[in-house]
């Protein structure tokens, strides 16, 4: 197995990188402790302040660089490798960088949020601040000069006709030292590698069919697993005859465990086929009760559910109320609908440790939760973050991880490989919450907002490992089951069901209340923005509503509200890159707009579309897209164009086409044809406007267009069709009914 | 509910052995021992140990597993290894020049059309059979020759740059 390998190689390499880092002098030790209480660490270097559990400068020329942040395919490895490269002045290519490793890396908690430049990279570039500071020292003494007269450049430190290197300096000598804080960071005029376009680490890899992805790896003596599901989420096993299943083609084990059905074969295929053969022939109790997804959205509005204020600011002037406007939208159940399905690969070892190489988010949380479902003491699963699809959030990576687990624990000594079918992960995974929004808004006689109330109705949206085996599907069907916790609502400043259920705009009045529900009629967890789709789609329709009721240009009555001056730089510079003042309209064509700044801290994107509609058919067709975003200091322009533009596409395909299709029994939407996404056709040219603040906060990009990209295109088909889409998503169907009642 | 009888359902999984399935892979010459119901990608995947083709939908709807037989794109997931005997097999690995990416890949790369990257071999593979027939393809042939391939990551664009640049570089 390449892996396998490469991680081998990696760990001989350097020659031992344990006995290779640097020896610090006294002098310096008692300044390190000195500085003890200086100033705060920036982001994960709170918890890991140990600088080589970050860098290792290794005798040989190499800088290991150990993140607990992983790849996910948003470049994430590349954009810190650029801050760790220039704090340390080192070419980018010394760099080998090793990711989510549970027992090599820093622990840095889960990979989402858009955390990873906020929290991940600000530790690596104080980290690799530190290390340089230090060896500057160390090149001072070693040269006999003073530190003033040093010059750097890739890990050559010279002064006048001398010069020495960060490798001769390292070698042989060992230190464990924590970072002060105190380390000045490169002026940003000297930056020469944050802002520029390295080109990605794994790319290559993945055009050229170099095995990088979980998915790919067919390690020596293999076999293969899969699990047969029951009908239903809430079903139970009756009985099961095995052996038939046991005589299949190359089926070497069968594992019944309660309701728990696994297959260990000699080929996937065959793994495949034998637990095709066993849900079929399996005698399953199968309970009906879902609402059915045309029943969701009352559902929602009839549930139970705790009530929660959120925000409250009453209305202090006295302007009389001219009118009481509402609306109610509703966000269907989204999939994350990666590509590839899940895959882990697990080994059980002699010592009974568990190695699984697996595409989770979460390699610690998910390690922890597997070894209490299979009864193992901490640290027996050794978890090892491995290329996967693009996940958006919590898919089933983390179930496919437990469940090799699962049948490597009944195999011990063979690895044992599982990747789910298509129906096996477009039916499982947990999807993004469908949710309702009901907004009204009290105005003046010009049509202002004087009083803002915001219903956010919604099931939970994190239901992570974290530790839990009732959070691995397959852990609730054991004997004993597992039981699943029940999700809480996430609170400030992150929020969950409410993530920007509060306006990035300044309100006379403004009142945001959730409604917080329970109970899951379908399995849910992290959906690329969690809460922040729905709630930033329904309000940036429903000022837009506002706006045209008021017979204001939508730009400007946004502008009226918004005051940060960062926002309105973004909202006005999208504007213009789509030349939203000297816009021609065209029958049958609309244009929306709409602006968000994610979590109401982190990045700002703001996104105007152009949209045709086919009056005969009601077919909704995005013709341009243009997105301006304002992330804070940018590290790898390319890699935030492609992430802003890569959400903007995703969520026109939420708002065009998706809808996790359920009856009162089971989840219908089973492939790609039942659950359709946007394709080549369909996906319109986008341009990127990016607007960088040197010196500002990295604010992550990951999520930040989904919303507003998803309401510039409700925003756009009203233009067109004089009627709104409150109903997700705007299928043909739905938008020939809207013409038709106009 | 139990739909079926163990019997019939297992009944339609008894494997009909195929000696030796020969064929070309990648210019060489290949002979497996593999069950005569094995697909064409499991046969790739399980027996070649073919990074390039992916499992994605198994289903032929998303394209993540195309290879080339001889010069036309198909999809491995759906297609029986059995009718790749006597023919030629290209995968992803198979399009490198002398162990280095060719012009198209070298263009994905310059383009960076990848974020996750988990459809790209599918993308390469059906550009590359486009380019073989059309050297000179416009933006409008190139979207309709990959409309049948999934991306999730919203990445299209990108990738529509780079077959337009590959063949501008050829």
């Amino acid at each position: 197995m390449n892996l396998m390998i490469d991680r081998r190689t990696f760990l001989k390499g350097t020659g031992g990188f344990l006995a290779v880092s640097f020896l610090l002098p006294s002098a310096v030790f008692a300044q390190q402790a000195a500085a003890n209480a200086g100033p705060e660490l920036p982001g994960d270097l709170r918890n890991h302040p140990q600088l080589s559990s970050w860098l290792r400068i290794n005798a040989d020329g190499t800088v290991n660089l150990f993140i607990g942040k992983v790849e996910l395919g948003q470049g994430a490895l590349t954009a810190v490798g650029q801050v760790a490269a220039e704090e340390l002045v080192i070419d980018f290519n010394r760099l080998v960088i090793l990711a989510g490793d549970t027992e090599l890396c820093p622990d840095e908690g889960t990979t989402a949020g858009s955390q990873t430049m906020p929290n991940c990279a600000p530790a690596v570039q104080q980290a690799a601040a530190e290390i340089r500071a230090i060896l500057r020292k160390l090149a001072a003494e070693k040269l006999g000069v003073g530190e003033d007269t040093l010059t750097l450049a890739d890990g050559t430190i010279t002064s006048g006709g001398q010069s020495v290197t960060y490798w001769d300096l390292v070698a042989d000598l060992q230190l464990e030292v924590d970072a002060t804080g105190t380390a000045p960071l490169l002026p940003i005029a000297e930056h020469k590698v944050i802002g520029q376009n390295i080109p990605r680490v794994d790319i290559p890899a993945k055009m050229t069919g170099e095995a990088i992805f979980v998915q790919e790896m067919n390690p020596e003596g293999v076999l293969y697993g899969a699990i047969a599901r029951p009908p239903t989420y809430k079903a139970t096993l009756n009985d099961v005859d095995l052996a038939p299943i046991e005589a299949m083609p190359g089926v070497r084990q069968v594992i019944r465990n309660g309701s728990f059905l696994g297959v260990i074969a000699e080929r996937q295929d065959q793994a495949w086929a034998a637990a095709d053969a066993l849900e079929r022939t399996a005698n399953w109790n199968v309970p009906t009760g879902l609402p059915g997804h045309d029943g969701m959205e009352e559902w929602l509005l009839t549930a139970e559910a705790e009530e929660k204020e959120w925000k409250n600011t009453v209305r202090a002037d006295g302007t009389a109320v001219a009118e009481t406007y509402e609306a109610q939208y509703y966000r269907p159940y989204h999939m994350h609908g990666s590509i590839g399905t899940s895959a882990a690969i697990a080994q059980k070892g002699e010592d009974g440790k568990i190695t699984v190489w697996t595409h989770s988010q979460s390699v610690w949380a998910t390690a922890a939760a597997i070894e209490k479902m299979l009864g193992l003491a901490e640290g027996m699963v050794h978890a090892i973050h491995t290329e996967g699809s693009g996940c958006y959030g919590h898919n089933m990576a983390d179930d496919a991880a437990a469940d090799a687990c699962l049948l490597a624990n009944a195999m011990p000594g063979t690895p044992i490989k599982l990747q789910y079918t298509r129906a096996g992960e477009h039916k499982w995974e947990p999807y993004g919450s469908a949710m309702v929004n009901k907004l009204s808004a009290t105005l003046d006689a010009e049509g202002n907002i004087l009083d803002w109330e915001h219903h956010i109705y919604s099931t939970p949206h994190g239901s992570r490992p974290g530790g839990n085996p009732g959070n691995l599907l397959s852990a609730r069907y054991l004997d004993p089951p597992f039981e699943q916790p029940t999700p809480n609502d996430g609170g400030p400043p992150n929020f969950s069901a409410t993530r920007n259920g509060l306006t990035n705009y300044e309100l006379p009045g403004e009142r945001v209340v959730t409604h917080f529900i329970r109970e899951m009629p379908l399995r849910v967890s992290s959906t690329r923005g969690l809460g922040a789709y729905a709630n930033v789609v329904a309000i940036e329709q429903f000022i837009d509503e506002l706006a045209v009721k008021a017979g204001a240009d939508p730009v400007e009555y946004r502008l009226r509200f918004l005051k940060d001056e960062r926002m309105r730089d973004v909202l006005t510079r999208c504007a213009e890159a789509f030349g939203w003042d000297n816009y021609e309209r065209q029958p049958n064509r609309g244009r929306g707009i709409a602006i968000a700044r994610y979590k109401n801290y982190a990045a700002m994107t703001a996104v105007a579309v152009e949209v045709q509609v086919t009056r005969r058919n009601g077919l909704v067709r995005v013709l341009r897209a243009v997105t301006a975003n304002d992330g804070g200091h940018i590290v790898s322009p390319d890699g935030m164009a492609n992430q802003v533009e890569g959400g903007a596409i995703q969520a026109f395909s939420w708002a065009l086409k998706e809808e996790v299709k359920f009856d009162n029994t089971q989840v219908l939407s089973t492939d790609w044809a039942s659950y359709p996404i946007l394709t080549f056709g369909e996906v319109p040219p986008v341009e990127n406007v990016l607007i960088d603040r040197p010196g500002e906060p990295y604010l992550g990009n990951g999520e930040s267009s989904q919303g507003p990209a998803g309401a510039a295109v409700a925003n756009a088909i009203a233009d067109a069709i004089g009627t709104r889409m409150r109903h997700g998503p705007y299928t043909p169907d739905r938008v020939l009914d809207a013409i038709r009642n106009a | 509910m139990s739909n079926s009888g163990p019997e019939q359902v297992t009944e339609s999984w008894k494997e009909e052995v195929i000696p030796m399935l020969n064929f070309r892979l990648n210019g060489q010459d290949v002979s497996v021992d593999a069950p005569g119901n094995a697909t064409l990608l499991s046969v790739l995947s399980n027996d070649l140990k073919q990074a390039g083709p992916k499992f994605g939908c198994g289903l032929s709807q998303c394209g993540a597993c195309s290879v080339l037989i001889d010069s036309d794109p198909v999809r491995a997931c759906q297609t029986q290894a059995q009718a790749a005997v006597g023919r030629s097999v290209t995968t992803l690995e198979g399009l490198r020049e002398d162990g280095e990416p060719n012009a198209l890949q070298r263009a994905m790369i310059a383009e960076q059309a990848a974020q996750c990257g988990y459809c790209a071999n599918g993308m390469i593979i059906v550009a590359q059979a486009l380019l073989d027939r059309n050297p000179t393809p416009t933006e409008q042939d190139v979207r309709s020759a990959l409309n049948g391939n999934l991306c999730r990551c919203g990445t299209h664009n990108r990738i529509v740059r780079a077959v337009l640049r590959a063949a501008q570089e050829a």
